[in-house]
């Protein structure tokens, strides 16, 4: 399997602040990658390096072979989620197709081409049925679904999502996971996916990426997610537990 | 009442509201998106102090509105960003360009009467060449804001992938600023400083209740923009009344009865 | 120069002044608390009808401001939470109350003069009545805020522990609001419809940049307004020029000032680390 991103002695400040220090990790064409961490261990600003929104302070990204650059069609992004205001007069059509040519000038001319390429990754993703339907007017789960058929248009090689699986519900996120993994393996797509929770993704995930403090170990989850490494990775005592095919980290947050 | 359309001041003032309201309504759609309706009265504002300076040193006094409108958009458009607390700052801002306005309009004789014309608009005093004017910076506006269009509404709902996905996003805000100076410039010769919401924001914000499709959402508020000046024209040519309560009593009232057929379905 | 403070119009205009500066100065300090700068903004202009509509009906001008900013005072406290993320309902409203303020004065008003006085100020034609309301209203405000001082504080800063612990926040919302508009009636007779911001906002934001304890910050807030009022109706008398603009150059350049000196001395106080990339 050909490497689709590498990292190299990646290290990332924002003034005194350090972010990301030393990152060495690469990721093979097809992986299903979850990202994970507390909060600010530079997760979401791993991603934007890796979409070439910042630089890096030293070290080198390779994506594809080349270094990251802004409006790289090869990659696929759906950040963060937070919910839209409820009276915002556009509809979901109209957002998922700015993942096709949102970024040219002009006005976008009605053409059957367009239409037919948003509404067929309107169905593969499931939302067909909402698509004239104010985005504000959508739960949470469906906004979300949005936001991956976005970055779907433009046929990526990699799909970088962040925290898609926070504020929606169990079952929400169960259509959502189910979702990625059909697109992973249909389309050959590799997925980096921050998020705070791995138990619902413990079966689909090849690998783990687990910040903290701006370092990392990856591997395979039941590697990585041992009371071993990760108290290395904190620094202080960290236990996991692992009880009915899930795993909890304890000690996380309070260090 | 058709007689009136022979008089070349109505027919100046109709030819360049329509040019205005078809401006207002474009802009105003990015404005209202953009949650920048409180920037755009902040604009209006200080592009009184530029109208009464103008006034003051004896030139059209567009030229100072275009002038201040614009610094004032490109100040917003790099301090809004640094600066915590945006409303009072913007606030701040306003409280000094009105009181520099009313200092140059003092300077100047005739204080009370541009004072007021400024602020609420001279629409039928409008000569041959403001029509010109107005013509001109609209045709220039509406043509940059269709090049522009595209990834500006891609920006608007969501910066972030935009960005990602190479859209110059901040180049895009300034340039909307700059758009908006331009129209509201524009707009103060209808309706004054004060009223600026009335064409920029009324007529937006009653198509956005109508349709979720941002081109016909633009479309329509052009249509409601050119009705409001019109009628708000003739009422007054025929009333002797000000022109800017007919426009702003159909603005709010038009969205009102949008809002109420809201209720009842 | 001197000579002119004899005279008993100019002795009128300090002592409306004053009363004025202090009242606006402490409202201000919770107007800011609260972030209601904004509705601030709006009752002013409301403001604009009432003084315009008052002379259509033949009341006197600063009765008719009081009329209306309590009474929109009262409905938006009502509304409360609701209002938020309204501006543009809000900002049609104002734009309606504006224009039927133009309505008003051309059907009344002898010239544009009077229109410019509600809308900058006329501070120097306050009459013997004007002075008695301003003083009555003033203490009045005083009291009340005096005596819902303390859960005024609380709900300012947290409404939900405020409203958990027992302090009626709607109730405390909606007192607020009419204070407010009380304030802000007086507010126009100085400075005018448009220009509110220099005494009710500025002296209030510049002294909680400056200080963290309430009670400073409110002296302070005081001392503030005093200053540029004073100051306003000095260099006004001196220049023969609208007091108003005095007064709110003075303030807005001193808010300017302080904020960008505290950029500069304290730079953490404003970075606190944000990601680069947030665009307006």
């Amino acid at each position: 399997m050909p490497t689709v991103i590498s990292l190299e002695h990646l290290f990332m400040k924002f003034g005194e602040r350090k972010i990301l220090q030393d990152i060495n990790f690469s990721v093979e064409e097809g992986e299903f990658i979850a990202i994970l961490g507390p909060n600010g261990a530079g997760k979401s600003t791993l991603l934007k390096l890796l979409l070439g929104l910042y630089k890096p302070s030293s070290g080198k990204i390779f994506i594809l072979g080349k270094e990251p650059r802004r409006g790289n069609s090869d990659i696929g992004y759906a950040p963060q989620h937070r919910m839209l205001e409820a009276d915002l007069a556009i509809r979901a059509r109209d957002v998922v197709g700015f993942g096709l040519d949102g970024n040219k000038w002009g006005i976008a001319l009605p053409s059957k081409q367009r239409t037919q390429k948003i509404e067929r990754v309107l169905r593969e993703v499931g939302i067909f049925h909402i698509a004239d339907m104010p985005v504000g007017k959508l739960s949470g789960g469906q906004q979300q679904l949005l936001l991956i058929a976005q970055a779907l248009l433009t046929d990526p090689k990699i799909l970088l999502l962040d925290e898609p699986l926070s504020n929606i519900d169990i079952a929400h996120g169960q259509k959502v996971i189910s979702l990625l993994t059909k697109i992973s393996r249909e389309r050959k797509i590799t997925i980096l996916l921050v998020t705070h929770d791995i138990n619902p993704l413990l079966s689909v995930v090849s690998r783990v990426v687990y910040l903290v403090h701006g370092q990392c170990v990856s591997g395979k989850p039941e590697e990585v997610i041992t009371s071993e490494k990760l108290s290395r990775l904190y620094g202080t005592s960290i236990e996991v537990i692992k009880t009915k095919g899930r795993l909890f980290v304890i000690g996380e947050e309070a260090s | 009442m058709w007689a009136l359309l022979h008089y070349s001041f109505i027919q100046n003032a109709l030819l360049s509201s329509a040019f205005v309201a078809i401006v207002a309504a474009f802009a105003g759609y990015f404005l209202l998106i953009r949650r920048l309706t409180f920037a755009g009265h902040a604009i209006s504002h200080i592009g009184f102090a530029g109208a009464a300076g103008a006034v003051w040193l004896g030139f059209d006094p567009v030229f100072g509105l275009l002038l201040f409108t614009i610094l004032g958009g490109i100040g917003i458009g790099i301090w809004g960003n640094v600066l915590r607390e945006r409303d009072v700052t913007i606030g701040i801002f306003l409280t000094l360009a009105l009181s520099l306005g009313i200092l140059f309009l003092f300077l100047y004789q005739g204080y009370a009467e541009q004072a007021y014309s400024i602020l609420f608009g001279t629409i039928l005093g409008i000569n041959t060449q403001d029509v010109f004017i107005t013509a001109l910076l609209s045709i220039i506006v509406c043509g940059l804001l269709l090049v522009l269009f595209r990834p500006l509404l891609f920006a608007s709902f969501d910066a972030d992938v935009a960005e990602a996905r190479g859209v110059p996003v901040r180049f895009l805000s300034i340039m909307l600023l700059l758009i908006i100076a331009v129209t509201v410039s524009l707009s103060v010769q209808v309706v004054g400083v004060l009223l600026i919401f009335t064409l920029l924001v009324g007529p937006v914000a009653g198509a956005m209740r109508l349709t979720q499709n941002p081109v016909v959402t633009i479309l329509i508020a052009m249509v409601l923009g050119i009705f409001y000046s019109w009628t708000g024209i003739l009422f007054a040519a025929l009333t002797n009344l000000p022109v800017s309560f007919f426009i702003a009593t159909l603005s709010f009232g038009v969205y009102l009865l949008i809002r109420m057929r809201e209720l009842l379905i | 120069m001197i000579a002119l403070l004899h005279h008993q119009f100019i002795q009128y205009a300090f002592l409306a002044g004053t009363i004025i500066a202090i009242m606006c100065a402490i409202v201000g300090y919770f107007v800011v608390l609260r972030s209601q700068a904004f509705a601030a903004e709006s009752l002013s202009c409301v403001g604009f009808t009432g003084a315009t509509g008052a002379a259509v009906i033949g009341i006197s001008s600063l009765a008719g401001t009081f009329l209306f900013t309590l009474f929109v005072a009262v409905v938006m406290g009502l509304l409360g939470k609701k209002m938020k993320g309204r501006d543009i309902e809000i900002g049609l409203v104002l734009a309606f109350a504006l224009g039927l303020g133009v309505l008003f004065l051309k059907l009344y008003t002898r010239n544009a003069a009077e229109a410019v006085g509600i809308l900058f100020g006329s501070i120097l034609s306050v009459t013997t009545y004007d002075v008695y309301v301003s003083a009555i209203t003033g203490i009045a405000v005083l009291i009340t805020l005096g005596i819902l001082f303390r859960p005024l504080l609380f709900a300012s800063f947290d409404a939900d522990v405020a409203e958990a612990r027992g302090v009626p926040v709607t109730f405390l919302g909606v007192a607020f609001m009419i204070l407010l508009g009380i304030t802000i009636a007086e507010a126009i007779l100085v400075v005018g419809v448009l220009l509110v911001f220099a005494l009710i906002v500025a002296p209030a934001a510049i002294s909680q940049h400056l200080t963290n304890r309430p009670t400073t910050s409110i002296v302070l807030s005081v001392i503030l307004g005093l200053l540029f009022t004073w100051g306003g109706m000095l260099l006004g008398l001196a220049f023969h020029v609208p007091v108003s603009f005095f007064i709110a150059a003075f303030a807005s350049v001193t808010y300017l000032v302080t904020v960008s000196v505290l950029h500069y001395i304290k730079p953490h106080i404003y970075h606190s680390f944000e990601h680069p990339g947030k665009e307006l």
